[in-house]
């Protein structure tokens, strides 16, 4: 697999603010400092509105910070440049964000097309990839992204993310519109694929169930700042506050069936 | 002499004119395609711009056509008596519809989708020429279809500052009370915009991706 070499796969916020725009002086996130070690699954755990989505967009340089730096294999976002640092890092959004004139072996095979990969290889990953997923590719190749269901696009855009096998892997709510049993059924089967891929992964969500199910570490926001950052299993002997609450959220789920 | 036999009888004229009168159609709606595409483009993520852009082309479209195409003559270069005349003025027509429709296609896409675009790493060119743009032709096109039909009808006036067209015959049977020189001017005219309504019909269906 060829790999884009250039990005490696460590991932390294020093001291980041970042202001919301508009010129004003509210801070969205601030002085975060956090390190993804390779091949760990990183989840950034919080509320709505806690900064989770937008330490992804530092990551992949969709956002640049005001103060402080983000190191992606030792190199700054801003030093990088922009299209060949995103290439090298794969991107799932919840509701997949589908190219919708695409059909699902091109969006999985953009990637790929855009880096100039041979036609036969693009063809030749984009089965693999379909298969990876789950997805049958003589029935699901030639669809449009309309015609396949919630979950199914889920699957294509974490296949297209895995496209051009990118050392790195940022997801943001990728299954939180699903209906919670195929939410289940993804989780499960993404937990494992994660084992398997090897891929440093920064995976942001506001359902400690699914931290706990996918992590190794997990890192609790709030209001922008890191409150709590611990490995799966101690997360939740944690006294602080906001871990608390969320894990009550988790005793209240119980009774639900997903 | 009934207007039957008289549409027979000058056929290969009416032909002519016809023939003219598309020339001047496409020629205007071409240029109208040329400015007010990119124009669309350009006033996406410019509100200043936008404001006074759709509300210049607003201006033109309610502007009576006979007196846009008066108020060009004394104008110099792009005024005068004739066929240049008479493209400007059918721009300035054209132009709303397409602005109009360029700029609400490329706002109604998801930006899920636009984000997706822009993280995979794809240039600003990539986004715009293959995801933004063949998302928005649908509605582009709708706009050109509805600007090549008034263009159709406004062409017909154009006669009136000696552009030729199928307003030749029409002001002229006006002029002479003939039904046979209103009708060969109205009837290619009317088979034109349906023609054109129904062949760019098509191709919006084709471009329509949900």
């Amino acid at each position: 697999m060829a790999a884009p070499q250039a990005v490696g796969s460590s991932i390294e916020f020093q001291d980041v603010s970042l202001r919301a725009s508009g010129g004003t002086m509210r801070e969205i996130v601030s002085d975060i400092s956090l390190e993804v070690a390779t091949g760990e699954t990183l989840v950034l755990l919080g509320r709505s509105g806690s900064g989770k989505t937008s330490l992804l967009k530092l990551t992949n340089g969709l956002l640049i910070p005001s103060k402080g730096k983000i190191l992606v294999n030792q190199k700054a976002t801003t030093d990088w440049d922009r299209i060949e640092l995103r290439r090298g890092i794969g991107y799932v959004i919840q509701e997949a964000g589908l190219f919708p004139h695409f059909t699902v072996a091109k969006n999985v095979g953009l990637v790929p097309t855009l880096e100039g990969w041979p036609r036969r290889k693009i063809e030749t990953r984009v089965t693999e990839l379909l298969r990876l997923v789950g997805l049958d590719p003589q029935e699901f190749g030639g669809r449009r992204p309309r015609e396949l269901s919630g979950g199914q696009r889920q699957r294509v855009g974490v296949a297209r993310a895995l496209a051009a096998d990118p050392p790195i892997l940022l997801m943001d709510e990728p299954f939180g519109a699903l209906d919670p049993v195929t939410r289940a059924e993804l989780q499960r089967e993404f937990a494992a694929l994660a084992r398997q891929l090897r891929k440093t992964i920064v995976f942001v969500t506001h359902d400690l169930r699914e931290a706990l199910l996918l992590a190794s570490r997990i890192v609790l926001l709030q209001s922008g700042r890191i409150v709590a950052n611990a490995r799966r299993e101690e997360f939740l002997q944690l006294e602080h506050a906001e871990v608390r609450a969320f894990a009550a959220s988790l005793s209240s789920q119980a009774g639900d069936p997903a | 002499m009934s207007p039957w036999t008289f549409l027979v009888e000058h056929r290969a004229e009416i032909f002519a004119t016809t023939v003219e009168h598309l020339a001047l159609v496409i020629i205007a709606m071409l240029i109208a395609i040329l400015l007010g595409v990119p124009l669309g483009l350009l006033i996406v993520h410019r509100p200043v711009l936008r404001g006074i852009a759709l509300g210049v082309a607003n201006v033109f479209q309610t502007i009576p056509s006979l007196a846009l195409f008066g108020f060009l003559i004394p104008i110099p270069f792009i005024g005068g008596i004739g066929k240049r005349t008479a493209i400007v003025a059918l721009i300035l027509y054209a132009l709303l519809p397409i602005l109009r429709n360029t700029y609400v296609g490329l706002t109604e896409i998801d930006p899920a989708v636009l984000e997706s675009a822009e993280a995979m790493g794809m240039t600003q060119s990539q986004i715009l020429f293959r995801v933004r743009l063949p998302l928005a032709s649908a509605f582009i096109l709708a706009g050109i279809r509805t600007a090549t039909v008034i263009t159709v009808g406004v062409a017909t006036i154009a006669a009136a500052i000696g552009a030729g067209g199928l307003g030749t015959f029409i002001f002229r049977g006006v002029a002479l009370v003939s039904n046979g020189l209103l009708l060969a001017g109205a009837i290619p005219a009317a088979l034109l915009a349906l023609a054109a309504d129904f062949l760019l019909g098509i191709i919006e269906r084709r471009l329509r991706v949900s």
